[in-house]
């Protein structure tokens, strides 16, 4: 059965299936896209996925579990679109999760991501956690609600209940108020920032958050947003502006390199230690900051930086992408990106590595364990590092 | 789960062998024009032994095996045509060695072009090796396995001549090497063994190209693209012979193509340069326009369409997207270069009446010994009508060749029957022999090459 009604009906058919887009910027090997690095078939190249999703679109193929499988390991990294040649190439990812538009209407999702979805619509989470203990990752830290505050900390779903994130989400808010940052939370009246719903295709619960949150800014006057996913930062500066939003939204690490320019936070020394930098995905390719990061961990007193051979642009996704980090479509591998990813930052000799994201941060500790590398090299988020400075 | 999923499973993991529709639709087709043909199995092996394991029980089960590297030849080799098993060899991806002095390096057949350059880039960029035009996801052996040809054909001729050993599991599963590597572990050179090419060409008919000994070429500090445009097709194979007499070119391509419009009709001659100085260049530059190419210039039938240009890989899959259809095809042929403007006045004609804009590219591989022309046809892969029209300028093009007195490079099976069928008898029944001989049960990439 075709499916008349798919959005990309007229440019789907343009992907020639080069390959180019398993590469990274310097072509050094085949494998920076994540679910093609996992799988190593052409199905899940970008290519592959194109072509499966048009012959599903026009009924060569049927609808199947694997199919759908093959759909959502895509984890909307962006490396396709940065290195695809031909002129639609900025519509990669569209196209997939238009596909994806189309299974969520139709009921046809994988059972991990049928559950991330209805979590979230339940919840407000995709955990599943009850939406009242949203502000509980806050604990005995004196954190005000926002009120009128310079800024809204939004610590995101990740931030506010997976337990290793929450560290995370605790350290960005020691650090704002080491730096005397004017901030507050909105707790339990925060929701899910949708970024991942939407990239899974629900549309409408997308929607749903974003209304939810925006209605919530207004209300609650929020005008600058800080936040500690860049998950959160890209939907919260790319997609709620199309749902009437009017904020400036910052990640952390934005707002961490302005007041060490300035002069107002004190930086960590880490004598002997040699840190390298993993890039986000949603904060690098999908928003072109590469240097707020970097100009944060260069202030760490006594460490080498060590870049990776992939980085920036060229970086390989940790897998957590578009609700990988819950729905763990590419694990259970020694060639699951995640595990790739901590060998690339172990080839430096880092002893740290460093995240700027909470999916990412759970993502890597839990590779370097399955890795064995506990011993050799900690996976710190960034604001980890200067909370040690600001207690 | 029947016994040949088991047993691929066993051999490759369970992650790495598939019989589900997704994947054999996916290694169903190919990118130009070919009609669908499923394999039953799909399996990425990591080593030769892991090649080895398989073919051995596909001879025992009579079943198909069918090679796979980029997939980029674009005229349906490596589809499985009998069914069986469609190997795709990525994942045998490790560079082995490099020996500078000795200018080579052994790598997995399966790796990318993309990857040696980048590899060499890093670790020896004095060092080069032959890109093909193709995307860079084409790897070693499949552009070894087509006779391949890219940058340095001039100098140094097609890309299967640029190699000092070959690790090859046979159709009937022995892992064999040719070359010095088969007298210990040294690859330095193909010669004086006896010479056994018998798998260069043959699309994985004969067994599957597992490592290789790649020569390596000095990498001049400077490249350049200089560009000589001349609007007389029948100028262009004097001026090639110039231009090899003097033979300093890396690449020497012409290309004519209908868009955009002020490319129609004229010939581009792309000279490649590279020196370690600027004199260097500069003294090439001057052999090359002021002495040889100066008569053109004062005559006014040639100009320098550009001079100094950096060399960029070239994008070739850019072309599928001429017709915003996501395709094209092209009709290769290995021909003298004197043949260049009767092959474009082909082009052009077989084009139009397809309504297909023109577009062909001359290389020269060796000094001048041939040349590789192409006949390049985009199509919607959306539109079946544009699809058809693009084979049947490819299958006319290709009868129009042989009929012209050239040979079909990486030829579709269409055209390997009428290369067959114009074959010296002795030949072709040497063919069989050796192919008999090889492959017993006939389970290498059945339906190509088969003679009659």
């Amino acid at each position: 059965m075709a499916l008349a009604q798919y959005k990309y009906m007229d440019i789907i058919h343009r992907c020639f299936r080069c390959g180019y887009c398993k590469f990274p910027q310097d072509w050094a090997d085949v494998d920076n896209c994540p679910a093609y690095a996992r799988h190593r078939l052409e199905s899940y190249s970008n290519g592959g996925r194109l072509w499966l999703i048009r012959a599903w679109v026009t009924g060569e193929i049927q609808w199947s579990p694997h199919l759908a499988d093959i759909v959502y390991s895509c984890v909307a990294c962006k490396n396709c679109e940065e290195k695809c040649p031909l002129s639609f190439s900025d519509e990669i990812i569209n196209m997939v999760v238009a596909a994806r538009n189309e299974m969520v209407e139709l009921g046809l999702l994988p059972p991990p991501v049928k559950d991330y979805l209805k979590n979230v619509q339940l919840h407000g989470n995709p955990y599943g956690l009850g939406a009242k203990k949203r502000g509980d990752w806050a604990g005995d830290l004196s954190v005000e609600p926002y009120a009128d505050q310079e800024y809204c900390y939004f610590t995101g779903s990740e931030g506010a209940y997976d337990t290793r994130a929450q560290q995370a989400a605790r350290s960005v808010a020691q650090v704002l108020q080491s730096a005397g940052v004017s901030f507050g939370v909105l707790g339990n009246e925060e929701t899910d920032d949708g970024n991942e719903v939407d990239l899974m295709g629900e549309d409408g619960l997308f929607e749903l958050l974003a209304e939810k949150n925006i209605a919530t800014f207004k209300r609650r006057g929020v005008k600058k947003i800080i936040t500690l996913s860049p998950h959160s930062f890209n939907v919260i500066k790319n997609k709620y502006p199309q749902q009437g939003a009017d904020v400036e939204v910052y990640h952390y690490t934005q707002i961490l390199a302005d007041l060490i320019g300035q002069g107002r936070l004190r930086a960590p020394r880490l004598d002997g230690a040699c840190i390298t930098f993993h890039d986000p995905c949603f904060l690098g390719r999908w928003n072109n900051e590469y240097k707020a990061p970097r100009k944060v961990l260069k202030a760490v007193a006594g460490a080498r930086i060590a870049e990776m051979q992939r980085s920036g642009k060229s970086a390989l996704c940790c897998g957590g992408g578009a609700g990988n980090y819950y729905t763990d479509l590419l694990g259970a591998s020694p060639d699951s990106p995640a595990r790739i990813r901590v060998r690339q930052a172990r080839e430096t000799g880092a002893d740290i590595l460093a995240v700027a994201c909470p999916n990412c941060l759970t993502m890597l500790e839990d590779a370097v364990k399955v890795e064995g590398l506990e011993s050799e090299m900690a996976v710190r988020d960034i604001s980890e590092l200067f909370a040690l400075s600001a207690q | 789960m029947d016994s040949v999923y088991r047993a691929l499973a066993d051999i490759v993991g369970e992650d790495y062998v598939s019989e589900q529709t997704e994947e054999l639709f996916t290694y169903s087709k190919d990118l130009g024009t070919s009609e669908p043909r499923w394999p039953e199995y799909v399996a990425a092996p990591k080593t030769a032994d892991e090649v080895s394991r398989i073919v051995e029980m596909a001879n025992e089960q009579k079943l198909a095996v069918v090679p796979l590297g980029g997939g980029m030849s674009l005229a349906g080799l490596a589809l499985a045509l009998r069914g069986g098993i469609t190997l795709d060899l990525k994942r045998m991806d490790q560079i082995l060695e490099l020996n500078e002095q000795g200018r080579y390096m052994v790598v997995e057949a399966g790796v990318s072009h993309g990857k040696v350059t980048s590899y060499l880039h890093k670790n020896a960029p004095h060092l080069m090796h032959s890109e093909p035009g193709a995307p860079p996801a084409a790897t070693i052996g499949g552009n070894l396995a087509i006779h391949g040809q890219g940058d340095l054909a001039h100098p140094y001729g097609f890309n299967s001549d640029m190699i000092n050993g070959l690790e090859v599991v046979l159709p009937t599963g022995e892992i064999c090497r040719m070359g010095s590597c088969a007298l210990g572990n040294q690859w330095y050179t193909l010669r004086p063994l006896p010479d056994l090419s018998l798998f260069m060409g043959w699309s994985g008919c004969t067994g599957i190209i597992t490592k290789v000994s790649l020569r390596l070429f000095p990498c001049k500090k400077i490249q350049e693209q200089d560009v000589f445009v001349v609007e007389n097709e029948n100028l262009v194979p004097e001026i090639l012979f110039k231009l090899t007499h003097v033979g300093m070119a890396e690449d020497l391509v012409v290309v004519s193509q209908e868009i955009p419009p002020p490319f129609n009709r004229l010939h581009y001659i792309l000279i490649n340069l590279a020196g370690d100085s600027r004199e260097e260049l500069e003294f090439k530059r001057q052999l090359i326009f002021d002495q040889n190419l100066a008569k053109y210039i004062q005559e006014g039938t040639g100009g320098i369409g550009a001079a100094g240009q950096d060399i960029e890989r070239p994008v070739v899959s850019k072309t599928s997207d001429w017709r915003k259809g996501g395709g094209f095809e092209y009709v290769g042929a290995i021909v003298p270069v004197g043949f260049y403007p009767e092959g474009f006045r082909l082009g052009v004609e077989i084009s139009a009446r397809h309504e297909i804009p023109y577009t062909v590219l001359g290389r020269v591989v060796g000094c001048g010994h041939s040349m590789m022309f192409s006949w390049t046809y985009a199509f919607n892969r959306a539109d079946n009508d544009t699809v058809s029209h693009a084979r049947q300028a490819l299958h006319e093009t290709d009868e129009r060749v042989l009929e012209m007195g050239g040979t079909l490079w990486k030829p579709a099976v269409f055209g390997q029957k009428l290369v067959m069928d114009r074959m010296d008898a002795n030949t072709r029944e040497m063919m069989k022999k050796v192919k008999t001989l090889l492959d017993p049960n006939g389970i290498m990439n059945p339906g190509n090459w088969e003679v009659a």
